[in-house]
């Protein structure tokens, strides 16, 4: 199909051809257009369907606020559904498709809801699939998910990448208008760093779209020469094709820079979007305004479109939509529409003015006091039915008419701090109320001055304001003459007896909708919209929402001001996930820390598993093992009888130094330190303040002055936040220094009746038990290397753990593993650890679960009262201190056969199973190779006094109901006499 | 949010961890208060609409405890000082 509707004139580039696709046909365009424009000038205006009643569309708009022309953009996995016809960019090769039809966007099947319109009105979701509430899942949501939905995804893989990026300036001036360029004039003259952001491929604003002069130039013109001064100047940055999404605290702005929209793929290195953080002194918003329709009975119809959209398609993009344009408008901006059409040759057939009186335009059939009742054609506008003055009716063949309502300025970022807007009734529009924004001033359009010469002065005052507001010297700018129209509006919103009058065409908001909802009482702007849906559609209600209330003003019969308006949030358009998140998706979700073994476990062919930020080692499967049981019971098995390593780098260690360090552990653990001999090491409980346990670790006195702490893997962070808390907060004149060293030392566990001989094989120092006894600690060195050696135990064997400086961790693993081969020593991973703590009844994060006391787990009798430590006082409250209380227990199955399940609750034999009779739960469940049956910790009430009983375990998902013994939790060795071998 | 830090100038809040009100500075001490006074310490805020005193750390940064006068309402930063240094006018030394 040829370019038929394509008139001369435009900013495209006749030279080149750019060939696309749209549902499927071949089309041509030029560089400059964009879909909407170059569909329009192939003489297509269906582009899509309305999202409740599949009303055929096309756009009425040639920017960002488009309702209707919505398309899938591209295929495959660049696919990008609900992409604004009008805003898309036209490059060589793009391929577009017409979204929510089927089997196609001119037979449409679930047209037929158009025919049920008087069902699906406002409010019809709330009131029809009310009940019954089992019918939601299976048989409602499915439903109205097929019937109403907008463009697919394609659930392909994003392959693009998306950038973060910061940016600091002096002047932020959002969008490049008129009001825009002249203040980064003003600004960037003046030497401010400036940046300046438009939304548009092509800077200038709707001085791209008018025919009217600028001094000597064309505005286009102008622009040109304004924009080509401004990219020389070495302090201000133009950002064409980025959005300013949201205004945020302290003169920060999202920003959102489509890189590579506009090419068939990016460049390689580029990414397609960047999300960009503005951080900025004073801000200008030049947003501009957008015009509105007025609402008649069947005003959605493909060709039937806002006047300066349809100006805009002949003036900037060399199009002209019909061969019979009519105009129906209730201001003087209508009838620019309908001069300049008239001057590029359009035959305007008619402009229906609905204001009464005033001058006839010279040359056209202009019919005052008149109005558009309605229209006709069925994929596209072909006549309409104007009533004039005098009543009598007559159908006017158009194929193209271009409505104006007025103007309302952009003030939706002013909106972002929830300042509502104000009504001006001389331009019959909201403009933004008083500034919310600390150093955001407004001008231009976007502040309800609507002529060009306001613009310009506006934007420049601006400029000048914040330039001297920071101090910087201003340098006079001569602005050009320009038109400076006055506003003539007299409002009308809708055409008195209309009912199937678009409001909001995208979610199908009609005037008898609002109807409905006044009736039915919701009459605030805030239930309007919620039992309407009016405005929360993916143009947020760009057009339609001051004209919907609007109409609910004149029903309650209040003023516009009265009836109040709903604010705008941010993002100012819609804003792809992948582009706020950026890098951070698959392995770069977030960061992965690798223990100093990571890289000697891969040689082993570990498994690993993530640990919070860590990836620590699970298992390490021998060939022949196909399960992992059977690598983690080996494990446990080799480490009981022999001797295991593990990497236990992943807990949180904290040199902690001072006179006071001593007194400040007294404070921040439940039992003592201070009494502590250098050289030992003691198990700590830490509590937060309301008494609850927060974490617990091992820390050892390597001197008089300086502890070493360790933390569980989960609260390394967590721990030390609250420990600086204490230190600086609570305790300020403690004389004690905290830092982390858990990226320093590389720490390994070594466990079972041989970690001795095979640690003495590597280590300087004598360690036998009397140099080195239980609960010893002390620097050492590995063949003169500093090192530290703590000989502590959380598997219940003989056990050390030994750090060397992390850089020294791969050298030490395979140190370990060498010196250990004569007693076939094995890695174990983090089940084994798990499996031989449970067996050995030690707490750990399943225990330690944020609503537990130490007397829960058995341990109340660390909670120190003969000092002040944080959570003392709390943990002895009335309700935490019973003895029937839950307690620490293990558990067993009668029958050594029976399978336990996690998360299985506790239940007297013969009680039912329900919450009442619930008396406590499993908390850590594994199969136990050294017993050769399932064991478990669970708190239990009164689980002290219970040790012996028989029970039940009851999982009712897992339909499982077990007979259990209640046992001591220490499975191995409850004397410690492995311990202390 | 920017956060004006004593030391290190304006910071984003991104840098920070925020705790909560300031009034934790007050901890009472578990030897001589009663269980009532220290529930009121643990539980019981303010939650003012204007002048907020709150409690932000410097995770990201040089680990200070600082005290920051928020207005809740505009987000407008009213003051910022360390923490320590309110804590030893207020009292606390060990």
């Amino acid at each position: 199909m040829s370019q038929s509707n394509r008139i001369a004139g435009g900013l495209i580039d006749r030279s080149q051809t750019l060939r696309f696709h749209f549902d499927g046909l071949p089309y041509t365009g030029h560089p400059g257009d964009t879909l909407a424009s170059a569909l329009l000038a192939n003489g297509v205006r269906l582009m899509g369907r309305s999202f409740k009643y599949h009303r055929p569309r096309g756009p009425i708009s040639a920017g960002s606020e488009e309702p209707n022309a919505l398309v899938e953009l591209r295929s495959g996995a660049r696919q990008e559904p609900n992409t604004r016809a009008t805003v898309a960019e036209l490059f060589d090769g793009l391929t577009a498709q017409s979204q929510n039809r089927w089997p196609s966007l001119k037979f449409d099947a679930l047209a037929i809801n158009d025919r049920f319109n008087s069902f699906l009105t406002a409010g019809f979701y709330y009131k029809t699939f009310m009940w019954p509430a089992a019918f939601w899942e299976k048989v409602y949501e499915p439903i109205i998910r097929r019937a109403a939905g907008l463009g697919s995804l394609t659930r392909l893989e994003d392959p693009d990448t998306y950038d973060k990026g910061f940016l600091h300036c002096d002047i932020l001036i959002i969008g490049a208008g008129p009001a825009g360029l002249s203040a980064a004039l003003t600004a960037g003259r003046s030497g401010a760093r400036v940046i300046l952001a438009d939304e548009d491929f092509r800077m200038g604003g709707r001085l791209n779209a008018e025919t009217f002069a600028l001094g000597d130039q064309s505005g286009a013109a102008w622009a040109d020469a304004a924009v080509a001064e401004l990219a020389s100047l070495p302090n201000v940055r133009l950002m064409a094709r980025t959005t300013v999404v949201g205004a945020f605290d302290h003169g920060i702005y999202g920003a959102v820079e489509r890189v590579s929209d506009h090419l068939i793929e990016p460049a390689v290195g580029k990414p397609r979007q960047t999300f960009w953080r503005i951080y900025t002194q004073r801000a200008i918003l030049t947003g501009g305004a957008t015009e509105r329709p007025i609402a008649f009975e069947n005003n959605d119809r493909p060709g039937i479109m806002l006047a300066g959209s349809l100006r805009a398609y002949a003036n900037r993009w060399g199009v002209a939509v019909g061969d019979r344009t009519a105009i129906f408008t209730n201001n003087d901006d209508g009838l620019r529409t309908a001069l300049d059409l008239q001057a590029k040759g359009v035959d305007v057939v008619a402009v229906i003015d609905s204001r009464e009186g005033g001058d006839l335009l010279p040359g056209i059939r202009h019919l005052r006091g008149a109005e558009v009742i309605d229209s006709a054609g069925r994929l596209g506008l072909s006549s309409i039915t104007v009533r004039q003055a005098n009543g009598a009716t007559e159908v006017i063949k158009a194929n193209a008419l271009g409505v104006s309502g007025g103007w309302n300025p952009n003030v939706n970022i002013t909106s972002h701090h929830r300042s509502r807007p104000v009504w001006r009734d001389d331009i019959a529009a909201f403009v933004p109320g008083s500034g919310e924004i600390a150093n955001l001033s407004v001008a231009g359009a976007a502040a309800g001055t609507l002529s060009t010469h306001g613009a310009l002065v506006t934007g420049d005052a601006s400029a000048r304001a914040a330039l001297q507001s920071l101090g910087l010297t201003v340098k006079a700018v001569n602005l050009p003459k320009a038109e400076d129209a006055p506003v003539r509006i007299t409002p009308m919103w809708y055409v008195k007896g209309a009912n199937r009058a678009w409001i909001d065409p995208q979610n199908d908001v009609t005037v008898k909708d609002i109807k409905l909802a006044h009736q039915e009482n919701f009459t605030s702007v805030e239930h309007l919209k919620r039992y309407t849906t009016l405005g929360m559609a993916t143009d947020q209600g760009k057009t339609g929402n001051v004209l919907g209330l609007a109409v609910m003003a004149g029903l309650t019969g209040k003023t516009i001001p009265d009836t109040g308006t709903t604010i705008y949030r941010p993002p100012y358009t819609p804003v792809a996930l992948g582009t706020l998140g950026g890098r951070g998706r698959g392995q770069e979700f977030k960061p992965f820390r690798l223990t100093p073994s990571h890289k000697w476990a891969q040689e082993q062919g570990a498994v690993f598993v993530e640990v919070g930020y860590w990836l620590r080692t699970q298992w390490v499967p021998k060939s022949g093992e196909t399960e992992w049981r059977q690598s983690v019971d080996r494990e446990v098995l080799a480490t009981r009888k022999s001797v295991g390593i593990c990497d236990v780098t992943t807990l949180g260690k904290i040199d902690i130094q001072g006179t006071d360090a001593g007194a400040f552990l007294d404070k921040v653990y439940a039992n003592t330190f201070s009494s502590l001999g250098v050289g030992k090491c003691r198990y700590g409980l830490m509590l937060r303040e309301d008494g609850m346990v927060f974490d617990d670790g091992t820390t050892a006195r390597m001197g008089q002055n300086e502890y070493v702490m360790t933390t569980t893997t989960a609260n390394a962070v967590t721990v030390f936040r609250h420990l600086e808390f204490c230190r600086q907060v609570l305790w300020p004149d403690m004389d004690v220094q905290l830092i982390s060293t858990t990226e320093a030392w590389a720490q390994f566990s070594v466990a079972g009746p041989n970690a001795r001989q095979l640690l003495q094989k590597v280590v300087d120092q004598d360690i036998s038990d009397a140099a080195f006894p239980y609960m010893g600690a002390g620097n050492i060195t590995v063949g003169g290397l500093r090192a530290r050696l703590f000989r502590i135990s959380f598997s219940g064997e003989l056990a050390y753990e030994i750090a060397v400086p992390t850089r020294y961790g791969d050298a030490m693993i395979r140190k370990l593993m060498e010196a250990g081969a004569e007693y076939d020593a094995v890695v174990y991973g983090t089940e084994a650890l798990g499996v031989m703590r449970i067996e050995k009844g030690h707490v750990a994060g399943n225990e330690l679960n944020g609503t537990s006391t130490a007397l829960n787990m058995g341990l109340g009798k660390m909670v120190s009262r003969k000092k002040d430590s944080i959570g003392m006082l709390l943990s002895q409250r009335e309700g935490m201190t019973r003895d029937d209380g839950l307690r620490l227990v293990g558990v067993k199955p009668v029958n050594p056969a029976s399978e336990l399940k996690a998360g299985s609750h506790f239940l007297k034999t013969g009680a039912v199973a329900k919450a009442e009779n619930d008396d406590g739960w499993i908390t850590s469940l594994v199969y136990s190779p050294h017993m050769g049956h399932y064991i478990a910790l669970g708190y239990l009430k009164d689980g002290a006094n219970r040790i012996g009983e028989k029970m039940r375990a009851v999982n009712l998902l897992a339909g499982t109901d077990t007979e259990i013994e209640i046992v001591s939790p220490h499975f191995i060795d409850p004397e410690g006499e492995r311990l202390r071998a | 949010m920017i956060i004006h830090h004593p030391i290190l100038g304006p910071r984003d809040a991104q840098e920070f961890v925020y705790l909560g009100d300031a009034s934790l500075i007050g901890r009472p001490d578990g030897m001589t208060a009663s269980i009532e006074e220290f529930h009121n310490y643990t539980y019981l805020r303010d939650n003012p609409a204007g002048a907020h005193r709150e409690l932000w750390y410097h995770e990201q940064g040089d680990r200070s405890w600082l005290v920051v006068t928020r207005n809740t309402v505009t987000h407008e930063i009213l003051q910022v000082e360390l923490a320590r240094d309110v804590a030893r006018a207020e009292g606390r030394s060990k």
